[in-house]
């Protein structure tokens, strides 16, 4: 155990992972970096923020493959390669390059296994970097895991911290199915205790990073730390809440929301990604179908406006979900009366 | 060759426009004030001013994340530039896109690209508008040798070439894609891709304005006369990291210095002008000073320009809602 940035519990996973089985390839733009550079140095940069660095090193050209800049190409190639016998882990880099490739995920690799019968395994994992925060504007900040999580056949990860990032990207190396990997882009930083050795995370399953009477609070990814800390500062003013982490939205643990919010009545989600048709729209039709009769109170969601994303810090900030915005929907949901019909 | 003696003051401008501001950037980047990604044009300027001293305002471009120096050859006003970079409400975007967005549509400028290869669809589509709306105008796709291996930039050759287009593609080849090399990463030659869709090639020395602008008014004039698309293939160098922050050990020491000293085409322009008796040191002196003058005010202004209102966030996203 030692203190480990999300970066680096990315990096370890990747890196353990191809020490254990030969067949886990990694590739993508940069990745290594360096190839074809005047100075013969590769392996210069590991990726745009350094996540692979080292990889190319101890792995070579084989298992290290730099890609020109040509998504729809490589995504694709690792969609094949992962039907054929490869376990590829392939960087998108800015998640908002699906644009360019998403019919080999979207209409190949995510309906091989249904539409070929069952007989079709695709263990392809692709890495993205996603969200706001950097002031990277509207084409490279979106919080795109709704947009997966609508097409059947993908899994969804949205790790939350370095831990979490650890456990959830060795278990999707694992996996048979083709797993999309978000990592916040803003979080590469953020450190805290991580074993050294092989761990897993099963998926489906939420973690609870607080257990409380009052509100249960839904978050993922980055807007979980948010929500813990909001739910500090509310303890302090004796209401309690409980934090749930989904860690995937797909597959999604509804058994955890749902108990949650039985014992608690009150229900806040925070999610980073555009309004319509997100994860925090997906949980409030599951309650209010599933949980009617225990709610207490209006479900509130805290979530950007239908917007892109700006640049400029001052409309940026406004945009983003943050631990005020949740603390007023917390007392919200708390104040709410119950209004008898007449 | 004859230029315009005003063709030749103009671009001169331009050209020291786009190193000014560049310069200064780097510089006010690493103060942390500026936000976001920044990438810079810097010994590039010839190509974007070349090409562009052939367009009007009713020519319509698309740039790349690369964009600063396309918008200034096309004419966006430098003020509005640089408040849009320090995210300000005075911004050509009002704040809302930054470095890697700034567009000006009335000076024919449709954005500068955070997405590599988002140009040359686009320039198919306005070259199609140009051509049925009988305007006149032609379509320029800056893009660089990176964003030539993307499908979307294959297929608008193929595209343009089909429909008869009047679309120049510019390939900017600074011999990088971030930090991996053309040598690595292009297949073939630019030549033989743009021989494949039946287009004619042509290419030049990117650090060297005349060439540019005589090779690029050739190609613009191919296209503007309904001959169909053309590619021009310009030779260049990057002289900073891929983006501010970069610290480049992927490229040999030296590589950057020689393209300084013998690449530079601001030197370069000023030689062949001066010998040649078309322009005096001292009038290229005194656009050097009310560059570095304007590049000064615009940055005051950026600076102490009013942020974006908290109302601007819910703004625009459509016409009509
Ligand atoms: C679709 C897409 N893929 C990847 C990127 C990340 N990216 C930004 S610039 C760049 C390199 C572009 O190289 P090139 O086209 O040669 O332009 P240059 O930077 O050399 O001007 C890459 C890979 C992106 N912005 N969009
Ligand atoms: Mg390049």
């Amino acid at each position: 155990m030692s203190k480990k940035s999300y970066r680096q519990a990315i990096n370890e996973a990747l890196r353990l992972e191809m020490r254990r089985d030969p067949r886990v390839i990694i590739m993508g733009e940069d990745v290594a970096g360096g190839q074809g550079g005047s100075s013969g140095v590769v392996d210069a940069w590991g990726g745009v923020l350094g996540v692979t660095k080292g990889l190319y090193t101890e792995f070579g050209p084989e298992r290290v493959l730099d890609t020109p800049i040509t998504e729809a190409s490589y995504i694709g190639a690792a969609a094949g390669a992962a039907a054929t016998g490869l376990r590829p882990v392939a960087e998108l880099m800015f998640v908002d390059f699906v644009g360019c490739c998403l019919d080999q995920i979207m209409n190949q690799a995510a309906k091989f296994r249904y539409m070929f019968g069952g007989k079709a395994r695709t263990p392809l994992v692709i890495r993205a970097m996603f969200g706001a925060g950097f002031n990277a504007a509207a084409q490279h900040s979106q919080a795109l895991y709704p947009l997966f999580t609508h097409i059947p056949g993908l899994k969804v990860v949205v790790p939350s911290s370095p831990y979490e990032a650890k456990g959830l990207l060795i278990e999707a190396i694992r996996d048979d199915d083709p797993v999309i990997f978000l990592e916040h882009k803003v979080m590469y930083d953020d450190e805290e205790d991580v074993p050294d050795e092989s761990y897993t995370i099963p998926f489906g399953e939420a973690n609870l990073t607080r257990e409380g009477d009052d509100v249960t609070i839904v978050a993922f990814g980055r807007m979980v730390k948010l929500a813990n800390e909001a739910a500090d500062k509310l303890e302090r003013q004796g209401i309690s809440c409980t934090v749930i982490d989904p860690r995937t939205t797909s597959p999604l643990d509804r058994d955890t929301i749902l108990d949650c919010v039985a014992d608690t009545g009150r229900l806040v989600i925070v999610d980073e990604s555009s309004p319509r048709c997100n994860m925090a729209a997906d949980i409030s039709a599951l309650v209010a179908e599933e949980a009617f009769d225990a709610l207490k109170a209006p479900i509130r969601r805290v979530i950007p406006p239908h917007t892109p994303v700006p640049f400029a810090s001052v409309l940026e900030a406004l945009y983003l979900p943050d631990a005020a915005k949740i603390e007023a929907a917390v007392k919200a949901v708390m104040n709410h009366k119950v209004t008898e019909a007449a | 060759m004859q230029i315009a003696r005003e063709t030749l003051l103009r671009s001169y401008r331009a050209m020291r426009t786009i190193r000014d501001f560049e310069e200064r950037l780097h510089v006010e980047f690493a103060t942390g004030e500026i936000p976001g990604f920044v990438h810079l044009y810097c010994g590039e300027e010839a190509s974007g001013v070349g090409v562009c001293a052939n367009l009007t305002d009713n020519d319509t471009i698309s740039s790349t994340h690369r964009g600063h120096g396309h918008c200034i050859a096309k004419g966006v006003e430098v003020s509005g530039m640089m408040a849009e970079i320090y995210g300000k409400s005075t911004g050509v975007c009002r704040g809302k896109g930054g470095s890697m967005h700034i567009a000006d549509l009335s000076r024919g400028m449709l954005g500068a690209n955070g997405i590599v290869g988002g140009g040359p669809p686009l320039m198919c589509g306005a070259a199609l508008s140009h051509k049925l709306l009988k305007d006149d105008g032609v379509a320029v796709a800056f893009y660089g040798d990176g964003a030539s291996n993307e499908g979307s930039t294959l297929e608008s050759l193929n595209l343009a070439t089909v429909w008869k287009l009047p679309v120049v593609f510019v390939v900017e080849d600074n011999g990088y894609g971030e930090a991996t090399g053309s040598s690595f990463a292009v297949a073939g030659t630019q030549k033989a891709r743009a021989e494949g869709f039946g287009m004619p090639y042509m290419e030049c020395d990117g650090s060297d304005f005349f060439a540019v602008y005589q090779t690029a008014g050739e190609a613009i004039a191919h296209a503007r006369a309904g001959k169909g698309p053309v590619m021009l293939h310009v030779h260049l160098a990057r002289w900073y990291g891929h983006f501010e922050g970069d610290a480049m050990t992927y490229r040999a020491s030296g590589e950057v210095a020689e393209a300084k000293r013998d690449h530079d085409c601001l030197e370069l322009f000023r030689k062949k002008v001066t010998e040649a008796g078309l322009l005096e040191h001292s009038e290229l002196d005194a656009i050097d000073e009310a560059v570095r003058d304007e590049i000064e005010s615009s940055v005051i202004a950026a600076k102490a320009a009013p942020l974006p209102e908290p109302a601007d966030l819910l703004a625009d996203v459509y016409v009509r809602y």
